[in-house]
């Protein structure tokens, strides 16, 4: 005992040795700790997953429910892992929607590792450089370590038993006048999780779905959903846990949308594409795949103060197999100045130039 | 010491006039969602300690914990546990702070912190000391304020007071972008119209660069008026920020 204690100095590291058997955590830069998105690629992208005391935003779009998708994985990577989750929504019956959430999937390794493979065939080998390191798709974590972060399929609901135990809140915000009631949930929630010893033994999720909604009898309140962000971030920084909220911009005034965006450590936003664009579809490699667009705006940086660049900010969003949410970089046809024609037809590869079936 | 083109353009370069330049001005530094400024209280933090052991600097900090400064500031050679043992970093944690809601004059809210920074600065300044109060989050202060702008214009001002009455630096983070279509924007505009220094920091016109995290125009409008005119210095360069510093330079300067 007066052993460990004594190696507990500013260089910390064996609470890493007690904590990292915790598979649904990952320690981050600057003494930050990790739990997954429930999207391998996000979990990529963001540099390893979503930092525990950080608020994480989304901004939804108004024509459709790709916000839904982020926050489903987000909520079944948490209860796969055995984490308490609280969730809030506008829904009268908000404990219903545990019942769209995405399973584990279930067959794994040769299959999809079959699939990419070809996959990276399809790939003329002139314009790998064009895709780069970036390839972010798909099974780079085969071989069944999915501790950390798992497929889920969205196809299977999940098992009962993940989310019928007393580790799952749900909370309808529809009834309810003002915002204390969801706030004094949040703030039991996140007094379990309170970060003063040092090791961690579990962390919390909390989803709040659609906030500020008009369905909710605030949402003319501004200032009070407003602080109550704040008190939910303030509460979360001293928390092992993470709390998403999907939002619609769009519903509120501009200057309150900003000031959401500037409370968010990591902010996020998805868009829809629209079905027949016939310019973006000649302007993007795997259109047709494309359910939708997810931006990066901001990533959280707890502890430092340095900015995360990400190579790319825009990813598209892909059901892989009608089954995996994945995210890819976009693969923009590189603008040919003089030329001024699109990717198929400036490219130098003759088999190139029937677009059409191929992948580019 | 070897200074960069930030502390040029704020003038803290010019040590040999005050111990701490900044003293009795007001520095309001500008923001965006895309590019946080908040390396700039950073910095100012950092050489406001370096300046000199008769410093000391008030932080009211609405959106991140000490933890999270101790460890920024840490990497930057500078341990605020240890200024703040030895009285000369006062950390207010507003983070939870809330004034009572509409209805009830939300007045006592902000009256009750101007009272404690008035305290604590009265005790500070009977040490001799050069102070600089520092708000990290403009916006998040008319949150707690819910919104009411008078009370949060009436705090800030009482903070600029300050300067003239005890010769303190006041430097404040505000974000300029949730005031661009007019709502309640008479927060910022007051601000700017009472900033000695201000300091906005964009985001490249070209887009994000894993080289160039921004660019900076600090406008210094001057306090001696030798020819009865004011003079505004502005100083426009790019930033790059690092773990251990920021790095600052002209455009096109960088290899």
């Amino acid at each position: 005992m007066a052993a460990t204690r004594a190696r507990v100095s500013s260089f910390s590291r064996n609470v890493s040795t007690e904590t990292s058997q915790n598979p649904g955590l990952k320690h981050g830069p600057n003494g930050t700790m990790f739990i997954s998105s429930g999207i391998p690629d996000l979990d990529k992208i963001l540099g390893g997953g979503f930092s525990l005391g950080s608020l994480v935003m989304v901004m939804e779009d108004a024509e459709a429910p790709h916000h839904m998708l982020l926050l489903r994985n987000f909520m079944s990577q948490g209860l796969v892992q055995k984490q308490p989750l609280l969730y809030a929504s506008a829904s009268r019956d908000p404990k219903r929607f545990l019942g769209t959430l995405p399973s584990l999937a279930s067959l794994k390794g040769d299959k999809s590792s079959d699939l990419s493979h070809e996959k990276d065939l399809r790939i003329a080998w002139q314009y790998k450089k064009y895709f780069g390191e970036p390839q972010l798709n798909l099974n780079t974590n085969n071989g069944g370590q999915h501790d950390y972060c798992n497929d889920f399929d969205l196809r299977k609901p999940l098992d009962r038993q993940f989310f019928s135990g007393s580790n799952v809140d749900c909370v309808s915000i529809n009834d309810s006048p003002n915002l204390t009631a969801l706030q004094d949930r949040c703030a039991g929630f996140l007094a379990k999780f309170s970060r003063n010893e040092g090791c961690i033994r579990t962390a919390g999720r909390i989803a709040i779905q659609s906030f500020c909604s008009p369905q909710c009898k605030y949402s003319n309140e501004e200032w009070h959903m407003l602080s109550f962000i704040r008190s939910l971030k303030g509460m979360a920084r001293t928390s092992n846990a993470v709390v998403v909220v999907t939002f619609p911009p769009s519903l509120l005034s501009p200057s309150c949308s900003k000031r959401l965006q500037h409370m968010a450590d990591t902010l996020l936003s998805v868009k829809t594409i629209p079905d027949e664009d016939k310019e973006l579809a000649k302007l993007l490699t795997g259109y047709q795949d494309m359910i939708g667009l997810l931006n990066v705006h901001k990533i959280a940086r707890l502890n430092t103060q340095v900015p995360v660049i990400l190579e790319a900010t825009t990813f598209s969003l892909k059901l892989h197999k009608r089954r995996f949410l994945v995210l890819e970089c976009l693969n923009q046809a590189p603008v040919d100045g003089s030329s001024g024609s699109s990717y198929g037809t400036s490219g130098g590869c003759s088999g190139s130039t029937k677009t059409g079936s191929l992948d580019f | 010491m070897d200074w960069n083109l930030l502390d040029e353009a704020l003038g803290l370069h010019h040590t040999h006039a005050k111990p701490w330049p900044l003293c009795g001005r007001f520095v309001l530094v500008e923001d965006c969602v895309d590019t946080s400024a908040a390396f700039v209280l950073h910095h100012i933090l950092k050489r406001s300690f370096s300046s000199g052991p008769s410093s000391a600097v008030l932080f009211l900090a609405f959106s991140h914990p000490f933890s999270h400064y101790d460890r920024v500031l840490r990497k930057l050679g500078c341990n605020l546990a240890a200024q703040r043992d030895n009285g000369r970093f006062l950390f207010l944690d507003m983070l939870m702070l809330q004034c009572p809601d509409e209805g009830k004059p939300n007045q006592d809210g902000l009256a009750s912190v101007f009272e404690q920074i008035e305290r604590v600065i009265a005790a500070l300044h009977e040490d001799k000391k050069f102070i600089s109060i520092i708000i990290d989050d403009i916006s998040f202060l008319e949150v707690a304020a819910n919104g009411s702008s008078s009370d949060v214009l009436n705090l800030l001002h009482y903070c600029h007071t300050l300067t003239s009455e005890y010769g303190c630096a006041f430097i404040a983070l505000g974000h300029k972008d949730i005031y661009l279509n007019g709502d309640n924007a008479a927060v910022i505009l007051e601000m700017e119209y009472y900033a000695d220094i201000l300091v906005r920091a964009e985001p490249l016109s070209t887009g994000l660069a894993k080289d160039v995290h921004g660019q900076l125009m600090v406008s210094d409008k001057e306090t001696q008026h030798q020819h009865g005119i004011s003079a505004i210095k502005t100083h426009n360069f790019h930033f790059k920020v690092k773990e251990n510093g920021i790095e600052c330079f002209y455009p096109g300067t960088k290899i």
